[in-house]
C-alpha cells in the first residue's frame, strides 16, 4: 500500500512537466500551428530558469522568493522566445512547419547545453547550480504540514510542490478558455479553417502567434520543472541532455489526448507513472534499459490506436500544420 | 469604426506570389541568408566573451587546416550525407521520417552482431559483405514499421519514428549492458573493440564508405528523377488520391521507400561502427539522424546539393570540436550554428517566393534581401 | 431611388502576377435594390465584390460607402461597413454549431451567452423565413442549410449590403425558388443586395439591375426588365453566340456497361451509394444530376476500381470481344483502365486528382501509363510526344511541356485531363465537371470532344452541375438523390422541373424510367 502511494505520488511528480509540455503545444495546435519544437523550448526553458536565478544569486541575491520569480520569468520568456523565432518562420514567411520545428528543436537542444556547459565551466564548482533554499522551494510541499500529514490523501493530494498545482490550473483554466469563451472559439476557428475565420474578422495573424508564443512559454515551464525538480535527477542544477525526450513525448501525448486539456491531464498522470514505475515495480525479467524505453513503446503504441479509432468530433484541428495566405490563388 | 476611413488608405506591406527567379537571384539570396545566419552565430560566441573571427577561423582551420583533420571531416561528413540521402525519398513523398537516428543504430546493431560473433569464423570480405546486409535489412526493416501502420490506418509517423528512435537506443543500452557486454571490460558496461576483419579498409587515408556515399549521391538521383519509383514517389508525395487515381499502389510504394530509406541509414550504421569507431555504443548515430534532416531539406532534396551542404556541416561539426579544446566553447555550438543556419534558410525561401508591395509603390517591390525588380 | 449609392466603385484594378482580374471597373450598387452581377467564368465578378468584402485590396481605384471613400483592408472593416458577403464555397467550421459560427469573430463584451445567441437567431429566422436548428452541427448539414448559416451569419452583423456568390449553383430549382423569396423579403426590409451568377434564367426572374463584366472589363449596367436573355449573353460573351450544343442522335447504340444494384459503404459505414442499377450504352451521352455529394464521386470511382463496393454488379462489355461481359468489381483501377474505361474527374481544386500540380505535361501523361512498358527507367519520349500533341490540338496554351500543370489557367488544365484521357481511346469515359470553372468557349471545346468520342462509339458518361447543360447534351439523365437513382430520364423531353424534383425525393418516378 504504502509503495503505491509512493509510487502514485512520484508518478504526479514525473507527470507534471510533461502535463506544462502537453498543454502549451495543445493550445499551439489548436490555432493550426504543428510545432514539433517542443523539445528545444523545454530545454530553452530549462536553461534560462536556471541561468536567471544562478545569476541572480551570484549578484548577490539571497531572497529564494525572488530567485523564483526570476526563474519563472526567465524560463517563459526563453521558451516563448523559442515559439516566436517559430513563429516568425512558419507564420509570417511560410516556411514547412515540420522543419522548422525539428530545427528549433536542435536549436535549443544545442542552446541549452552549450550555456549550461559554458558557464558550469565557467565556475568554480565545476557545475550550473542554485543554492538549496531556491532548490527547496521548486521541491517542497506548498500546503501546511498538518494536511500533508493526513493519511493517504495527504501524500497524495497535498504533498507536491507548487508547479505541480500550477500545472493542473492551467489545464483547468485552458479547458474554460477553449470551451467556454469567445477568445477560445475564435482561436479554435482558426485552426479549423483559417479562411473561415479570417471572413470572420478574426486576426489569424495575430491569434496563430499569440497561441504559438504563449503555448511554448508554456512548455518552457515544463523545462524549468525538469531541471528544477529532484525527482527527475539531480534538481537545481544543469545535467546535459536533460530533458531526454520529455519534449516530444508532450507532442505525441497530444494525440493521445485529443486535442482536450482534461484528458491531456489524465494522459500526462499515466505517462508521469509509466516513466517512474520501474523504480516502484521492478520486473525481475525485465532488463532496466528495456524498462526505461516503456513510455516510449506505450506511445508508439498509442499512436497505434489513436489511428485505429476515428471519430468525427476526435479529431485534430483541420488545418493543423497548414499556413495561411488570404491572397492565394 | 471611422478610424478606418482616414487613417491608411492602405496596408503598409502587401505580399504577392513571385513569378519565377532568376536562378542568379535566388543563389543570392539563399548565400545572403547564410552570412547573415553567421552573423547572428557570432553574437552567441560574443556572449561567451570571443571574439567571432578568430572562433570561424578556428572552426576553418580545425576542420581543413591539414591532411589529418580533413579526413576527420570527412569521416564526418560521410553518415551525414548517407542519411541525408536515405531521407530524401522519404520527404520527397511527405512521408516526414525523422527516424533516420534510430535507423542508423539499428543498423549498426545488425552489423555489429556480426563483427562480434562471426568475426572470427568468416573471411573479411565475407564478413564485411553480411554486416552490410545485416545492417541494411535492420535499417530497413526499423524504417518499414512506422511505414506499415502508416500505410495502414494513417498513423503519425513523425512521431511514430521518433518514438522508434528512442526505442533503438534503449536496445542498444540494454545489449551494452547485458548480452553483447565487454567480459574483458574493468565493469564498465562497453562493448569490445571489432577486430581487424570486421573493420573498413582505407582508401586515401579514410574508410571506403565515402566511395560508397559518393556512388550512393549518384544512384539516388537516377533513382528519384528517371526511374519509375521515382515518378511514384513523386505523385504520392504530391497527392495520395492522385495516385490511387492512376493505379498506383500507394500502401506498398511507402512502404518499399520506407524500407529503401530505413535501409540506407541502416548501411550509414554500419559505416560507422566497422569505419570509424570500431565498436557499437549509445553515441554511434550521434545526432546525424536529425543534421541529416537539415541537410536534405537545405538541398530542396537535390543529392549533388547535399553533398555541398553535408560537407558545410561536417566542417561546422568538426570545426566545434576544435574550437572546444582551444576555445573551451562547447561542442554543442555546432548545433546552434547549424540550427541558426537552418532558420535563415527556412527563412529565405519566402523572399524567393515572395515579394512584398510597400504602400504607394505600385508593382516594383524594392529590394529586401538584394530582389530588385520583377 | 436616385438618391446616394450604397456602395460605389470607382476604376477599381486588381491584377494577380501578370493576370489583370480587374480593369478599371466602375459600378454602383443602390439601397434596396438586387442587382445581379453577371459575367462568364474568370470575368472577375467575385475578384470584385471580394475587393468589398476585404478579402482583396485593390491596386487603384476607389471605393465609396454612402458617398463617403473607404479603405476596406479586413474582412472586419467590411463588416464595420455593414457589408457581408455569402462566398460560393462556404466559410464555416465544420465541428462548430450553426450558432457559433454566426458569432464566430464579434467582439461582443459581456458574457458567452449561447441560449440568448440561439433565441435571437430563430428570431432572425422567423422574420425571414428561415428554417435553421441554430445547435445543429455544420457537418450534419445539407448544402442548402449551410448557405442558411452563411446568410444568417451575415444578417446577425447587422449587414445591409448583401453579397451572394453565385448562391444557386449548389442548389435545386425548388431550393432556389425559396431562396429568391427570402431575398426578396430582405429587398423589402430596405437591403441592398448583390448576386454574382452566370445563368440568365435567375438574372431575370430576381434582380432590377444587372451589371456585366467581360474579362475583367466592365460592360454595361442595364435595367432587367428592358433587356432579354440573348442581349445579355451578347454583352456576357462579346459576340452573338448560339446557347445551342450539338445533340446528335445515338448512332447504333450498344450495350456497354450494366450496373446492378450497386451500394457503396463510406469510411463510417455509412451508404453512399444504395442500390444503383442503370446502363450505358456506346455512341450516347448518360448525363448524371443530383446535389453535390449525392454520390456521383463515388459511382464514377467504384466503376473506375477506385472505391470499394459492399454489393450489386459491375457488367461491362468490351468493343473488342463483344461477346464477352467482364465483371469490374474487384478489378484494380489499372485492369479495369486496360479494359478501356477511362475516368478524367475535375475535383472541386482542380487538382489534387488526375493532375499531378508540380509536373509538367509529360510528366502528367505518364500518370497513368507510365509503367505499361515495365521498365525500370522508363522512356519519356513518347510522352513527350502525346504532351505536344495535345498541346497543339487541343490549344493548350503553357510555355512548354515541361512548365508545371499548377501554372496553367484552370481551362487548360482541364484540356490536359480531357485530353489525356481521350487520348487513351476509352470505350467508356467518364467525364465528371469537365468544365467546372471554365468560361464558355473552353466549355464548348470540352463539349465538342465528348460529341467526337460519342459519334466514335464510346460510351460517355457526363457528369455536371449545370442543369441547362446536362439537359442541351446529353441523351439521357440519371438522377442520383442521396445516392439512390431517383430517376432516369430521356434528355430531350424532360424539363428542368422534373429533374428538379428527382434531385430532392428517393425512389423511382416510374414515368421517367426508359432505363
Amino acid at each position: 500500500m504504502n509503495n503505491l502511494i509512493n509510487f502514485l505520488t512520484a508518478g504526479v511528480l514525473a507527470a507534471a512537466p510533461l502535463l506544462f509540455g502537453v498543454l502549451g503545444e495543445l493550445l499551439t495546435e489548436k490555432s493550426g500551428n504543428l510545432n514539433l519544437g517542443v523539445e528545444g523550448m523545454m530545454f530553452m526553458g530549462g536553461i534560462a530558469g536556471i541561468v536567471g536565478p544562478y545569476y541572480y544569486e551570484k549578484a548577490g541575491g539571497t531572497n529564494p522568493y525572488v530567485a523564483l520569480l526570476i526563474a519563472l520569468v526567465c524560463a517563459l520568456v526563453c521558451a516563448g522566445l523559442g515559439a516566436l523565432v517559430f513563429s516568425v518562420l512558419t507564420i509570417t514567411l511560410r516556411a514547412n512547419q515540420n522543419v522548422t520545428g525539428l530545427a528549433l528543436t536542435m536549436f535549443g537542444t544545442g542552446f541549452g547545453n552549450y550555456f549550461g556547459e559554458a558557464i558550469g565551466h565557467a565556475d568554480p564548482s565545476g557545475f550550473l547550480s542554485v543554492s538549496t533554499s531556491v532548490k527547496s522551494l521548486f521541491n517542497s510541499p506548498v500546503f501546511p504540514d498538518p494536511l500533508v500529514n493526513l493519511p493517504v490523501v495527504g501524500k497524495l493530494l497535498f504533498s507536491h510542490n507548487f508547479m505541480v498545482y500550477l500545472a493542473v490550473i492551467l489545464a483547468v483554466v485552458l479547458a474554460y478558455f477553449l470551451g467556454r469563451t469567445r477568445t477560445g472559439l475564435n482561436l479554435r476557428s482558426v485552426g479549423e479553417s483559417p479562411a473561415t475565420a479570417d471572413a470572420a474578422g478574426i486576426s489569424v495573424t495575430k491569434y496563430r502567434y499569440l497561441a504559438t508564443v504563449i503555448g511554448g512559454a508554456i512548455t518552457g515551464l515544463g523545462g524549468l520543472y525538469l531541471v528544477m525538480n529532484a525527482a527527475a535527477g539531480v534538481g537545481g542544477a544543469w545535467v546535459h541532455d536533460c530533458i531526454d525526450g520529455y519534449g516530444w513525448l508532450a507532442v505525441a501525448l497530444v494525440i493521445f489526448a485529443v486535442w482536450s486539456p482534461k484528458r491531456a491531464l489524465w494522459c500526462s498522470l499515466i505517462f508521469g507513472g509509466l516513466a517512474c514505475m520501474r523504480y516502484y515495480y521492478p520486473i525481475s525479467f525485465i532488463p532496466a534499459s528495456i524498462y526505461d524505453i516503456v513510455p516510449y513503446i506505450v506511445t508508439a503504441v498509442v499512436l497505434v490506436f489513436v489511428s485505429l479509432k476515428r471519430s468525427r468530433s476526435n479529431q485534430p484541428p483541420e488545418s493543423l500544420g497548414l499556413s495561411y495566405f488570404r491572397e492565394e490563388r | 469604426m471611422t478610424e478606418h476611413k482616414h487613417s491608411q488608405r492602405e496596408p503598409l506591406i502587401r505580399m504577392a506570389k513571385r513569378e519565377d527567379l532568376s536562378r542568379g537571384k535566388k543563389w543570392a539570396i539563399r548565400l545572403g541568408a547564410i552570412v547573415l545566419a553567421l552573423a547572428v552565430g557570432s553574437l552567441f560566441i560574443l556572449v561567451l566573451g570571443h571574439n567571432p573571427l578568430a572562433v570561424y577561423k578556428e572552426i576553418l582551420t580545425g576542420s581543413l587546416g591539414g591532411p589529418s583533420v580533413r579526413r576527420v571531416t570527412v569521416r564526418v561528413a560521410i553518415p551525414l550525407l548517407g542519411a541525408a540521402l536515405a531521407i530524401a525519398p522519404a520527404f520527397k513523398m511527405k512521408f516526414w521520417n525523422i527516424g533516420a537516428e534510430g535507423q542508423i543504430m539499428m543498423g549498426a546493431i545488425g552489423a555489429s552482431y556480426f563483427a562480434l560473433y562471426w568475426g572470427e569464423s568468416l573471411p573479411k570480405p565475407a564478413l564485411l559483405l553480411v554486416m552490410a546486409l545485416a545492417s541494411i535489412v535492420v535499417g530497413g526493416v526499423w524504417g518499414l514499421i512506422p511505414a506499415f501502420f502508416k500505410a495502414r490506418w494513417g498513423t503519425n509517423e513523425t512521431l511514430f519514428t521518433l518514438m522508434l528512435n528512442y526505442i533503438a537506443l534503449g536496445i542498444e543500452s540494454y545489449l551494452q549492458n547485458g548480452p553483447w557486454k565487454d567480459p574483458s571490460g574493468t565493469g564498465f558496461p562497453i562493448i569490445a573493440m571489432f577486430g581487424q576483419n570486421a573493420r573498413l579498409p582505407k582508401v586515401f587515408g579514410v574508410h571506403v564508405g565515402w566511395i560508397i556515399v559518393l556512388a550512393l549521391t549518384v544512384g539516388m538521383f537516377v533513382y528519384m528523377k528517371y526511374s519509375k519509383h521515382g515518378y511514384e514517389i513523386s505523385v504520392v508525395g504530391e497527392s495520395q488520391r492522385t495516385a490511387r487515381y492512376a493505379g498506383m499502389n500507394v500502401s506498398k510504394i511507402i512502404m518499399r521507400t520506407m524500407f529503401l530509406s530505413g535501409a540506407i541509414a541502416g548501411l550509414m550504421g554500419f559505416l560507422v561502427v566497422s569505419g570509424a569507431d570500431y565498436t557499437l555504443n549509445a553515441g554511434t548515430s550521434g545526432g546525424v539522424g536529425f543534421t541529416a534532416i537539415i541537410v536534405a531539406w537545405l538541398a530542396h532534396l537535390n543529392p549533388f546539393a547535399m553533398v555541398l551542404i553535408a560537407a558545410l556541416l561536417a566542417v561546422l561539426t568538426k570545426g566545434s570540436n576544435a574550437i572546444q579544446t582551444s576555445f573551451k566553447i562547447p561542442a554543442s555550438a555546432a548545433d546552434v550554428l547549424s540550427a541558426i543556419i537552418l532558420f535563415f534558410m527556412l527563412g529565405c525561401e519566402f523572399f524567393i517566393n515572395y515579394r512584398l508591395i510597400f504602400r504607394h509603390s505600385g508593382s516594383a517591390a524594392p529590394g529586401k534581401g538584394g530582389e530588385g525588380h520583377e | 431611388m436616385q438618391s446616394v449609392s450604397a456602395v460605389e466603385l470607382r476604376n477599381v484594378t486588381k491584377t494577380f502576377g501578370s493576370v489583370v482580374a480587374n480593369n478599371n471597373v466602375s459600378l454602383s450598387i443602390r439601397k434596396g435594390e438586387i442587382l445581379a452581377l453577371l459575367g462568364e467564368n474568370g470575368s472577375g465578378k467575385t475578384t470584385l465584390m471580394n475587393m468589398l468584402a476585404g478579402i482583396y485590396f485593390p491596386d487603384s481605384g476607389q471605393i465609396l460607402v454612402d458617398g463617403e471613400e473607404v479603405a476596406i483592408r479586413s474582412p472586419r472593416d467590411a463588416f464595420d461597413l455593414k457589408i457581408g458577403m455569402i462566398h460560393q464555397h462556404f466559410k464555416l467550421v465544420d465541428v462548430f454549431t450553426a450558432a457559433e459560427n454566426i458569432v464566430l469573430g464579434l467582439k461582443e463584451k459581456g458574457k458567452f451567452d449561447r441560449k440568448a445567441i440561439s433565441r435571437q437567431i430563430r428570431e432572425i429566422s422567423a422574420r425571414y423565413g428561415f428554417d435553421l436548428d441554430p445547435d445543429k452541427k455544420i457537418y450534419d448539414m445539407a448544402v442548402s442549410e449551410k448557405q442558411t448559416v452563411e446568410i444568417i451569419k451575415v444578417l446577425y452583423r447587422g449587414a445591409d449590403i448583401l453579397i451572394l456568390d453565385e448562391p444557386t449553383a449548389v442548389l435545386t430549382p425548388q431550393e432556389t425558388e425559396k431562396l429568391f423569396a427570402v431575398l426578396r423579403n430582405m429587398k423589402a426590409d430596405g437591403k441592398s443586395i448583390v448576386i454574382i451568377t452566370h445563368k440568365l434564367n435567375e438574372v431575370m426572374a430576381i434582380s432590377d439591375r444587372v451589371s456585366i463584366l467581360r474579362k475583367g472589363e466592365y460592360i454595361d449596367t442595364v435595367e432587367t426588365r428592358t433587356t432579354n436573355p440573348q442581349a445579355l449573353t451578347d454583352m456576357m460573351v462579346g459576340r452573338a453566340v448560339t446557347l445551342n450544343i450539338d445533340r446528335p442522335q445515338p448512332v447504333n447504340p450498344q450495350r456497354r456497361l450494366v450496373v446492378k444494384d450497386l451500394t457503396c459503404l463510406d469510411g463510417q459505414g455509412v451508404k453512399v451509394l444504395d442500390g444503383v442499377s442503370f446502363s450505358a450504352q456506346g455512341g450516347e451521352i448518360l448525363g448524371i444530376a443530383g446535389i453535390a455529394g449525392s454520390g456521383q464521386k463515388e459511382l464514377c470511382e467504384a466503376i473506375a476500381g477506385l472505391h470499394p463496393v459492399a454489393s450489386g454488379q459491375i457488367l461491362y462489355s468490351n468493343p473488342k470481344e463483344p461477346d464477352q461481359v467482364e465483371s469490374l468489381v474487384g478489378r484494380t483501377p489499372m485492369e479495369i483502365r486496360e479494359l478501356g474505361v477511362s475516368l478524367a474527374f475535375v475535383p472541386e481544386d482542380r487538382l489534387g486528382m488526375g493532375l499531378v500540380g508540380s509536373m509538367g505535361m509529360t510528366g502528367n501523361m505518364m500518370l497513368k501509363s507510365y509503367n505499361q512498358s515495365g521498365r525500370f527507367f522508363p522512356d519519356t519520349k513518347p510522352f513527350r510526344t502525346l504532351a505536344e500533341e495535345i498541346r497543339e490540338k487541343l490549344e493548350v496554351v503553357t510555355p512548354s511541356v515541361n512548365t508545371p500543370v499548377r501554372k496553367l489557367s484552370g481551362g487548360n488544365v482541364q484540356k490536359v485531363l480531357v485530353g489525356r484521357e481521350i487520348a487513351s481511346a476509352p470505350a467508356l469515359l467518364m467525364a465528371a465537371y469537365p468544365v467546372r470553372g471554365l468560361d464558355i468557349n473552353a466549355s464548348y471545346t470540352i463539349y465538342r470532344l465528348l460529341n467526337e468520342q460519342k459519334a466514335k462509339g464510346v460510351a460517355v458518361i457526363y457528369v455536371g452541375e449545370d442543369l441547362d447543360v446536362l439537359l442541351e447534351l446529353c441523351d439521357r439523365i440519371l438522377v442520383l438523390c442521396g445516392g439512390k437513382v431517383s430517376g432516369i430520364a430521356d434528355g430531350r423531353t424532360v424539363t428542368k422541373e422534373e429533374i428538379g424534383l428527382m434531385m430532392t425525393q428517393t425512389g423511382e418516378v416510374g414515368d421517367h424510367d426508359r432505363a
